[in-house]
C-alpha cells in the first residue's frame, strides 16, 4: 500500500496548526486575552442610567440650608463633609464639588475635569433657584441613545485590531526566530523543501486562526454587548485580512535576521508599544498634537482602527477605505519584499 | 564517484577551518572523516552539503555541482545535522510525514519507522524522545526521501552505548542497500567498525587516508605496550626503551611512554629488564591492539578526544 503523502505547503500548515495548537500560551494570548479584555472593559464601561452628581457641602453656618435646598434637585445627591475632608473628597472623585456655605457660597471644584464643570452648573442652578430665580422657560428634553455612541462600541473595533497585530507579529515572528535558534531553518532547507512554501505555510496558518479569533470576538461584541455591525461582514473580513497580511509581513521582517527568542521579543515590543499608545487602541489618536499626527496617521495599526471603525460604526463602504487599505498593503508589501532579501536561514 | 572536492579552503576571520582539503568517496561506501573536535570536520562537510559555501576549491556531488544542480541535489541526498531540534510538540510520525512530502519519492514512513525502530514511539513528541530516539529520529529524516548519499555529522555523539550500535547496525544496512555515506566522527572504534574507508582530519586537511586496517598498519606494529615510571624525570637514557626487541616506535603522552610493537612478547621482558638494571619501578603497564587512536597519536603527538 503505498503512502499518502500531502504536498509540502499542506504539511508544512498543518505543522503550524498543530503546533500552535498544543501550545496552551498561545492559545490563551490569541482567543483568551483580547477576549477577557473585551468582557473586563465592556462590564466596566457598561450602559447605566444616568448617575446623581454627588456633591459636598461643607459644615459650617447654613450648611443644612444649602443640603436642604440641593435635596430639591433629583440630580443632585449632597452630603456634609468636614472641612479637613474637602480637599481628599474633591481629589479621589467621591464629590465633585464642594459647597461652602456663606453670602454669597463659593464653589470648589476642579475646572479641568468635565464632571467637576457639570457638577458646579448644577448645584449653581440649584441654589438659584432656591433662593428666588425664575426660570424663564421650562425646555423639553428629548432623550436619545444612539447604538454605535456608547465607549464600548468605539473600543472593540480597537481591540480587535490590537488582537490582529500582536498576534500577527507574535505568532509569524515568534515561531521563525524559535526554529532558527535550534537550527531547524537550517535543517529544512537542507531539503528540497521550497522556502517560499515555509514562508507561506506561516501566513496561510495565520489567516486561518485569523478568522477563528476575529470571529469570536466579533461575536461576543455582538451578542453579548450588542454592538452593532453597521458595515457589510463581507467587507469588515476584508480589512480583518489585509490587517492580518500587513503585519505578517511585518513579523516576518522583524524575525528576518534574530538568533534568538530575547531578541526578537524585545524588537517585537519595540514595534508594537508605539502603537499601543498612539493608534487610537483605547482613546482617540486626537489627543495628541498635531506635528505627530502625519507619524501617528502613517502606522498600519493606526489605518487598521480606522478602518475597522468606519466598517462597524459608520458601516463604510470599501470606496471609504482606500486610503487605509493602501497603507496596510504597503507595510505589508515592502515589509515582506525586504523580509525576503535579508532573511537568514540558518 | 560520489563525491568529490579538490582544494578546499574556508576560513572564519583569523582562523583557517578548512586548508586546501581533498577527498573522493567511491559510490557504495562508507567514508569516515576522523578528527579531533575543532579540526574542521563540521565544516568540511556542511561544504559538501551545499549550505557553506567555500572560499576556495572545487566540489562535485553525484556528479552535479551546488551552483547549478541545487534543487536537484537536495532530492537525492539525505543529511543529519549536527544538534538539531526538530519540532518540540510534533510526534514522530508527523515530522516524518512532514519531510517526506518535500521529496518527488522516497520511502514510506512506516518503513523508515520500522527501520529506525521506532515503532512504538511513532505517536510521541519530539520533546519526549531520549537523546537517542532524537538521533535515530534525525537519520530518518535523513533516510526518507531515499538518498543515494548520505551526510552524517557526529552521528552518536552523546548516546551511550547501546544506542550507538543500534544506529551501526542502522548505517550497515544503508550501506548493504547500496547507498554511499560520508560521516565524521572522533570516535576511532566507530571509524573502525563502520568506515571501509578513513581520512585522518588535522587542521583543515587530510593528513591520512586508508581503509581502517590500512592505516594501523602504517604503524608497522600491531600492538602498543604503555607504562609510566614511578618516581620523577626520565630514565637516564631514554633510547634504551627504544632499542628494546619489536619496537617500532616509542612515543610520549604526558607522563606515559607509548611503545609500538610488533611483537608483544619480546617487548615486555625486555623493558621489565632495562627498568631493573636502571633500578626503576612501574607505576603503570598495559598493552592493547593498535587502534585509529595510535595512528593519530602517532602523527600529531596529541589524542583525538583531548587535541
Amino acid at each position: 500500500m503505498p503512502d499518502r503523502v500531502r504536498g509540502p505547503l499542506v504539511e508544512l500548515t498543518v505543522a503550524r496548526f498543530r503546533e500552535f495548537l498544543r501550545e496552551p500560551e498561545a492559545l490563551f494570548w490569541s482567543f483568551g486575552f483580547p477576549l477577557l479584555m473585551t468582557l473586563a472593559l465592556g462590564v466596566a464601561f457598561r450602559s447605566q442610567p444616568p448617575q446623581p452628581v454627588p456633591v459636598g457641602v461643607q459644615r459650617g453656618d447654613g450648611d443644612q440650608a444649602v443640603v436642604n435646598a440641593l435635596a430639591r434637585d433629583p440630580s443632585i445627591v449632597a452630603r456634609a463633609l468636614d472641612p479637613s475632608d474637602v480637599d481628599r473628597a474633591l481629589r479621589n472623585g467621591s464629590v465633585h464639588v464642594v459647597v461652602v456655605p456663606g453670602t454669597p457660597p463659593a464653589y470648589r471644584f476642579d475646572p479641568t475635569r468635565p464632571e467637576s464643570r457639570l457638577g458646579r452648573l448644577a448645584v449653581d442652578g440649584a441654589l438659584q433657584r432656591a433662593t428666588g430665580r425664575s426660570d424663564a422657560f421650562a425646555p423639553r428634553d428629548v432623550e436619545v441613545v444612539t447604538p454605535g455612541s456608547r465607549y464600548i462600541d468605539w473600543l472593540v473595533p480597537g481591540l480587535l485590531g490590537l488582537n490582529i497585530m500582536s498576534t500577527g507579529l507574535w505568532s509569524v515572528g515568534f515561531s521563525v526566530v524559535y526554529a532558527r535558534s535550534r537550527k531547524l531553518l537550517k535543517r529544512l532547507t537542507a531539503t528540497p523543501m521550497r522556502r517560499s512554501h515555509y514562508l507561506a505555510s506561516h501566513v496561510v496558518a495565520r489567516l486561518a486562526f485569523l478568522a477563528l479569533e476575529a470571529g469570536v470576538l466579533v461575536g461576543v461584541a455582538r451578542f453579548v454587548f450588542g454592538i452593532p455591525i453597521a458595515g457589510s461582514p463581507v467587507t469588515l473580513g476584508v480589512v480583518c485580512l489585509v490587517g492580518a497580511l500587513s503585519f505578517g509581513g511585518l513579523g516576518l521582517l522583524l524575525a528576518s535576521r534574530a538568533r534568538t527568542v530575547e531578541a526578537v521579543s524585545g524588537l517585537l515590543n519595540l514595534a508594537m508599544l508605539p502603537m499601543w499608545v498612539l493608534s487610537g487602541v483605547f482613546f482617540s489618536s486626537e489627543h495628541f498634537p498635531r506635528a505627530m499626527q502625519p507619524f501617528i496617521q502613517a502606522l498600519p495599526l493606526t489605518a487598521l482602527n480606522q478602518a475597522l471603525r468606519a466598517v462597524m460604526i459608520d458601516g463604510a463602504s470599501p470606496a471609504d477605505l482606500a486610503w487605509q487599505v493602501v497603507n496596510l498593503v504597503l507595510w505589508g508589501a515592502v515589509s515582506f519584499a525586504i523580509a525576503l532579501r535579508i532573511f537568514r536561514w540558518q | 564517484m560520489a563525491l568529490r572536492c579538490r582544494q578546499l579552503r574556508k576560513r572564519y576571520g583569523d582562523v583557517v577551518a578548512v586548508d586546501g582539503l581533498d577527498l573522493e568517496v567511491r559510490r557504495g561506501e562508507c567514508f569516515g572523516l576522523l578528527g579531533p573536535n575543532g579540526a574542521g570536520k563540521t565544516t568540511t562537510i556542511e561544504i559538501l552539503e551545499g549550505l557553506l559555501a567555500p572560499d576556495g576549491g572545487e566540489v562535485e556531488v553525484l556528479g552535479r555541482r551546488w551552483d547549478r544542480d541545487a534543487q536537484e541535489l537536495r532530492q537525492r541526498i539525505g543529511i543529519q545535522l549536527q544538534e538539531t531540534q526538530l519540532s518540540e510538540k510534533l510526534s514522530v510520525v508527523e515530522i516524518l510525514r512532514l519531510f517526506r512530502s518535500f521529496y518527488r519519492t522516497g520511502r514510506r514512513v512506516e518503513d523508515v519507522l520500522a527501520l529506525v525502530e521506532l515503532e512504538s514511539k511513532r505517536d510521541a513528541w519530539f520533546s519526549r524522545l531520549s537523546g537517542g530516539q532524537k538521533q535515530r529520529l534525525a537519520v530518518a529524516c535523513a533516510l526518507v526521501g531515499n538518498p543515494e548519499l548520505l551526510f552524517l555529522d557526529e552521528p552518536t555523539t552523546g548516546l551511550d552505548p547501546q544506542s550507538r550500535r543500534q544506529l551501526w547496525a542502522l548505517l550497515e544496512e544503508f550501506g548493504e542497500g547500496g547507498g554511499t555515506v560520508l560521516l565524521t566522527t572522533h570516535y576511532m572504534d566507530e571509524a573502525e567498525t563502520l568506515c571501509d574507508r578513513v581520512a585522518i582530519v588535522d587542521q583543515g586537511r587530510v593528513i591520512a587516508l586508508g581503509t581502517p586496517r590500512e592505516l594501523i598498519a602504517s604503524l608497522g606494529a600491531g600492538h602498543v605496550v604503555e607504562f609510566r615510571l614511578e618516581g620523577d624525570g626520565a630514565p637516564a637514557d631514554p633510547d634504551a626503551f627504544a632499542d628494546l626487541p619489536g619496537v617500532r616506535r616509542l612515543g610520549r603522552d604526558g607522563e606515559a611512554w607509548l611503545a609500538s610493537t610488533s611483537e608483544v612478547h619480546l617487548t615486555v621482558p625486555a623493558l621489565l629488564d632495562a627498568l631493573a638494571r636502571e633500578g626503576r619501578q612501574l607505576a603503570h603497564l598495559a598493552t592493547h591492539s593498535a587502534t585509529l587512536e595510535d595512528v593519530f597519536v602517532s602523527l600529531t603527538g596529541r589524542h583525538l578526544r583531548d587535541a
